[in-house]
């Protein structure tokens, strides 16, 4: 495949992500406007709008996008328990009720924890279908020998992670080193095997959109299931400006190669109102093909929360409050 | 639809914002609006009313008066009884009042919104987000240049009653741009918004009410045409401002020709909008969802002709297709609405004919869109491409949803298709190198130009044309010139200058020599006249002293071709323009003794008056080969992370008619500033006088003047001048001739809308104040905006 192939592709959307050779042409003629990125973001989310019936149904499917996470130092298995029995249930039974979703299978699409975790999460959620992500490759910084990230993703995998979010080396991006960015992701994405991988871009640490852009592009080259914004630890994390660089790097990829790449904006998404323009921006970006669990996650511990009360205020017209629903 | 359903489809539903409170207000006035004069509501005297429609569903709103040429005269006495306190209030309490209205407007901005929606048809999105927050933006800003007035434009004063006639496409936002610099500088006003869309106009005049605003400040007539033109020939209006189509443009301009009447034009456009393969395409497509498909592409600024790069045009057209199919067509009320309605079914009739003749002209694409059924004015977002440029579409304003596209392979082609119209509103260019940016931005023919976005607008910068989209700004100092004028032009007493006139005894009348053969000087060069006659020049005694060509309308026409082959003479550097200037007046003063007695030879004045013309002159040349270098643009502070360059450019070929006084001041005073400014001249000097512009030539030609940038047509003023201001390749004509010939310059600039600065103030050219400054400087330029964003 040489670079220019546009919108006549054997589409594969059904299959993941195998990855490409490293096209650095491709790479360089990325161009990022901030500017403009700015502007149509700041539009697009006043563009739209969700109201009443659609609002809860689209509050609900944000809680089945999201990886409900923990990723904490003081994690202990009992945290990891209540987290899980939340994913289970994330919405009070008496709230479905009210909207007929009585019987209606909700939970979130996954748990997302550090490799000590994984062995609760993965009792815990047993026979849910709930899989488990851990994160790792020396989460959050990456500051650690590759020999190390690669045995501990192995590790992780046969720990019963089903989803692995890897973190790149900043260090790559920054210095411009983007074949060696290729193959350590490559590297990673074969040490996951049958797990699938989250390339988390951090992306706040690349310094500019454009690096942002060709990240994203080399991770999906070297076949990243997923791209990522943040590990949540960054001082900036997800923002609607570098999701959208990251949506359209997922859809030019889609264009010249026909296959579909998840995107997980992880890192400051609280409210319900947040989850909506990160939906918003999917739906007008990728399509509806993008708002499901196998592409679309929120890395998020505390939007659950708000959620629920969104929805209690929908189900009762009576404004709620923290306390009513049970915590994570 | 059921919870379950929707989570599966995750479609949006309805999200209808409401009317509720506007239709209160409606109710409150019984759907039935007067004229508003003097301070008050007050019915026709013909007691005519229309209704009006709102475009999303095809209701009627309310009844609107149709104002008569009676009431129009009762409004403008209203706001010429209101003048004189208006005028002499402080600048810092006019700031007040428009404060006061800005933050009004603020207060109220959901009901302006929600009303203007409903009346033009726009989303409620564009009129909340953009419409009414520029509305409230304006009015502060130009409350701040109130304030500022008694100090930083301590030469000028209001010009008087205004009158301002406003388009229906965004009808609030035009009353804004009017009415603020109006105000601001002093004047008090008569405003007609359009037909279609009076609504927003009256809750204004409310707000105006509800502050205290003095009475008759502002006056609203509504009414349709015939009401505007009653306001436009008012002979007690001293200045028009209109906005709307290049078609009543021209009608305004011919029917205020001779009168006076200031006048500022914002009319239509055809605007490029240029993609180069190293842009940001999926930004580029945003840009252009802002620039054709924003107000239902109801814009004279709408990025409607779309240039793109060859190499990327396949890519760059299929991703605007895949945009342009998740556009919402649909209720204007709704909030998720993207192309509201079109304002009237006459629009949509005049856009369905557009792309009729389209048809045949390129290829039509639409995306296949959920379209509303109920009775209101819709269109689709329309893509032509493999468009000619001699299509229709490609060449004339379609003021609706539709986007023409061409290609192109080089920057300099993508200049000249930019450039290949008779409009010059705005432009916008995508490519993310800055070079190639501000490289391509000088060289396009247009008022504003956009750089990696598109449409923005702010009070700070200048609005307006080049071309025939119309001529003065709106917005930044650069707009206030239109609302005031210098003070000596009031308080000028009509005192004629005294010439002291020498005694006939001291005079000799000059004996025969060689027969000097004066001829045109054209493209640098003496050229005969193409008739085979000259005109005889006369003394000021009335004895023969010698000929000049008489050159016609090939004449003419051979001096703009050498006109415009010397365009260059805009890219020299200024300081090397001053250089030349500078060299000028050393010539001329090396010849000092003969120009000295050729003065007295024609008007018969003292040799010392007539060496004060003299030193004026060479002066005057000093004071504007130094303004060449120094009549700076201004950076304006344009509240997005940009810089805003508001940059003065040359008209380009300039007619220029000599005054009747002064032979060689009058000369000096009006060609000179409109070359030190980079344009290239055709001037007709003074029939009486024609003999010193000839001497003159021979001084161009040893200073290093290029040929072409002064070309020097003697002859009968009157018929030269008719083919001068006729030209369409001249883009500005300076008359200062006899006042007979006023009223045929203004007319006759119709054809192109070239600007017209026509003297009616007889000025005296040996005073600094009248015969030099920057009111020439502003005449002989235009400003142009560029918006650069940036960011990494």
């Amino acid at each position: 495949m040489s670079k220019a192939k546009t919108s006549s592709y054997v589409s594969h959307a059904e299959e993941r992500n195998p990855g490409t050779p490293l096209y650095m042409d491709w790479v360089n003629s990325v161009q990022v406007n901030k500017s403009a990125v700015e502007r149509r973001v700041s539009s697009l989310v006043k563009r739209r709008s969700v109201k009443k019936e659609w609002q809860v149904a689209w509050l609900l499917k944000a809680i089945s996008l999201i990886d409900l996470t923990t990723l904490s130092g003081d994690d202990t298995p009992g945290r990891v328990k209540r987290l899980c029995s939340k994913a289970k249930n994330p919405v009070r039974k008496d709230i479905l009720d009210t909207f007929g979703l009585t019987a209606f299978p909700l939970t979130v699409a996954a748990v997302c924890v550090y490799h000590n975790q994984i062995q609760t999460a993965v009792n815990e959620l047993k026979n849910t279908g709930i899989p488990v992500a851990a994160v790792s490759t020396g989460f959050p910084a990456a500051q650690i020998p590759l020999d190390l990230k690669i045995s501990q993703i192995k590790a992780s995998v046969e720990a019963g992670a089903k989803e692995i979010d890897i973190v790149i080396s900043r260090e790559l991006v920054l210095t411009g080193k983007w074949e060696d960015l290729y193959s350590e992701v490559s590297a990673f994405r074969d040490a996951c095997g049958e797990a699938h991988m989250k390339a988390i871009l951090a992306v706040g640490e690349l310094g500019t959109l454009t690096n942002v852009a060709k990240a994203s592009l080399v991770c999906m080259m070297a076949g990243a299931d997923f791209i990522k914004t943040s590990t949540g630890k960054e001082k900036v994390n997800a923002t609607l400006e570098n999701s959208l660089v990251m949506i359209r790097m997922i859809r030019e990829f889609y264009d010249r190669t026909g296959y579909h790449v998840g995107f997980k904006p992880a890192g400051g998404i609280r409210s319900a109102k947040q989850a909506l323009q990160w939906l918003v921006l999917m739906k007008e970006e990728l399509g509806e093909d993008w708002l499901s669990p196998q592409l679309f996650r929120f890395g998020a511990s505390g939007l659950l929360g708000d959620i629920e009360r969104q929805l209690e205020y929908h189900a009762t017209g009576m404004y709620s409050a923290a306390y009513r629903n049970p915590i994570a | 639809m059921d919870v379950k359903e929707i989570f599966d489809k995750m479609s949006y539903g309805p999200a209808p914002e409401s009317t509720k409170e506007a239709f209160e207000w409606l109710d409150k006035h019984q759907r039935s609006f007067d004229l508003f004069i003097d301070g008050e509501w007050v019915p026709s005297e013909s007691h005519e009313k229309f209704d009006t429609i709102s475009p999303g569903n095809g209701e009627v709103l309310a009844q609107i008066t149709q104002a008569s040429s009676r009431d129009v005269d009762r409004a403008v006495k209203s706001a010429k009884a209101a003048f004189p306190n208006w005028k002499k209030l402080s600048g810092h309490e006019r700031a007040k009042y428009l404060y006061a209205i800005a933050r009004k407007i603020q207060k109220h901005s959901r009901l302006f919104a929600v009303l203007e929606s409903l009346d033009n048809g726009k989303p409620i999105r564009e009129t909340r987000d953009i419409d009414i927050p520029l509305v409230a933006r304006h009015f502060y800003y130009h409350a701040g240049w109130a304030q500022l007035m008694d100090t930083e434009l301590t030469d000028y004063e209001p010009v008087g009653v205004v009158g301002q006639i406003i388009p229906w496409n965004f009808p609030l936002l035009m009353l804004a741009w009017k009415v603020a610099p109006a105000l601001a500088m002093g004047n008090t006003v008569v405003l007609k918004p359009a037909e279609f869309t009076s609504l927003t106009a009256l809750l204004f005049a409310e707000i105006c009410q509800s502050i205290g605003l003095p009475k008759g400040v502002l006056n609203i007539v509504t009414g349709d045409g015939t009401t505007g033109s009653a306001l436009v020939i008012h002979p007690e209006i001293q200045k028009i401002a209109f906005t709307g189509s290049t078609e009543v443009g021209r009608i305004i301009r011919n029917a205020t020709a001779g009168s006076g009447k200031k006048i500022s034009l914002e009319l239509g456009g055809k605007s490029p909008f240029i993609v180069f393969d190293d842009a940001d395409l999926d930004s580029a497509i945003e840009g252009l969802v802002d620039g054709i498909w924003f107000n239902q592409g109801q814009v004279c600024c709408a990025g409607s002709r779309l240039l793109v790069q060859e190499s990327i045009a396949d890519q760059f057209l299929e991703k605007l297709k895949r945009r342009m199919a998740k556009l919402r067509v649909g209720d204007p009320l709704d909030k998720s609405t993207d192309i509201g309605a079109i304002v009237a079914p006459v629009q949509l009739q005049r856009i369905m004919k557009y792309i009729e003749i389209g048809k045949s002209e390129g290829k039509i694409w639409q995306p296949d869109l959920e379209m509303p059924t109920n009775d209101g004015c819709y269109y689709p977002p329309t893509l032509f491409t493999d468009v000619p440029t001699s299509a229709t579409i490609a060449q004339e304003e379609i003021f609706g949803p539709v986007l023409v596209s061409m290609t192109f392979r080089t920057p300099q082609e993508a200049i000249e298709l930019a450039n290949n119209t008779v409009y010059g509103l705005a432009a916008t260019i995508w490519t993310e190198n800055l070079n190639l940016a501000l490289h391509v931005a000088p060289q396009i023919k247009a008022g504003t130009v956009w750089i990696n976005s598109t449409n923005l607008f702010d009070a700070a910068s200048g609005f307006g044309g080049y071309r025939e989209s119309g001529y003065g700004r709106e917005g930044g100092l650069e707009g206030l010139w239109e609302y005031v004028i210098p003070k000596w032009k009031h308080s000028k007493k009509k005192k004629k200058r005294k010439m002291p006139s020498m005694s006939p005894d001291e005079y000799v009348s000059p004996s025969l020599s060689i027969d000097r053969t004066p001829k045109l000087y054209i493209g640098g060069k003496q050229v005969r006249p193409d008739s085979g006659y000259s005109i005889p020049v006369h003394d000021f005694t009335g004895a023969l002293i010698g000929e000049v060509g008489k050159g016609n309308r090939k004449d003419i026409r051979n001096a703009v071709e050498a006109a415009d082959k010397a365009r260059g003479w805009a890219t020299r550097t200024a300081h090397n323009r001053a250089q030349v200037l500078y060299y000028l007046a050393e010539n001329l003063e090396v010849r000092r003794a003969e120009f000295i007695s050729r003065i007295i030879q024609l008007t018969g004045c003292s040799k010392e008056y007539a060496e004060h013309e003299f030193e004026k002159s060479i002066e005057r040349i000093f004071y504007y080969a130094a303004y060449a270098d120094k009549y700076d643009g201004m950076v304006h502070h344009t509240p997005i992370r940009n810089v805003t360059i508001a940059m003065p450019e040359p008209l380009g070929i300039m007619g220029i008619v000599c005054p009747d006084v002064f032979p060689l001041l009058g000369l000096i005073s009006t060609v000179i500033p409109a070359i030190s400014m980079g344009n290239t001249v055709v001037v007709i000097p003074s029939e009486k006088y024609g003999l010193l512009a000839t001497d003159f030539y021979q001084i161009l030609d040893t200073s290093d003047v290029p040929g072409g940038v002064v070309n020097i047509v003697t002859g009968s003023v009157a018929e030269l001048t008719d083919v001068l201001s006729k030209h369409l390749n001249v883009d500005g004509i300076w008359y200062f001739g006899n006042p007979d010939l006023n009223e045929l310059v203004e007319r006759n600039s119709i054809g192109n809308l070239k600007r017209t600065f026509v003297d009616y103030s007889l000025r005296d050219w040996l005073s600094n104040d009248e015969g030099q400054g920057m009111e020439f400087l502003r005449e002989g330029t235009q400003i142009k905006n560029v918006w650069v964003p940036y960011g990494v």
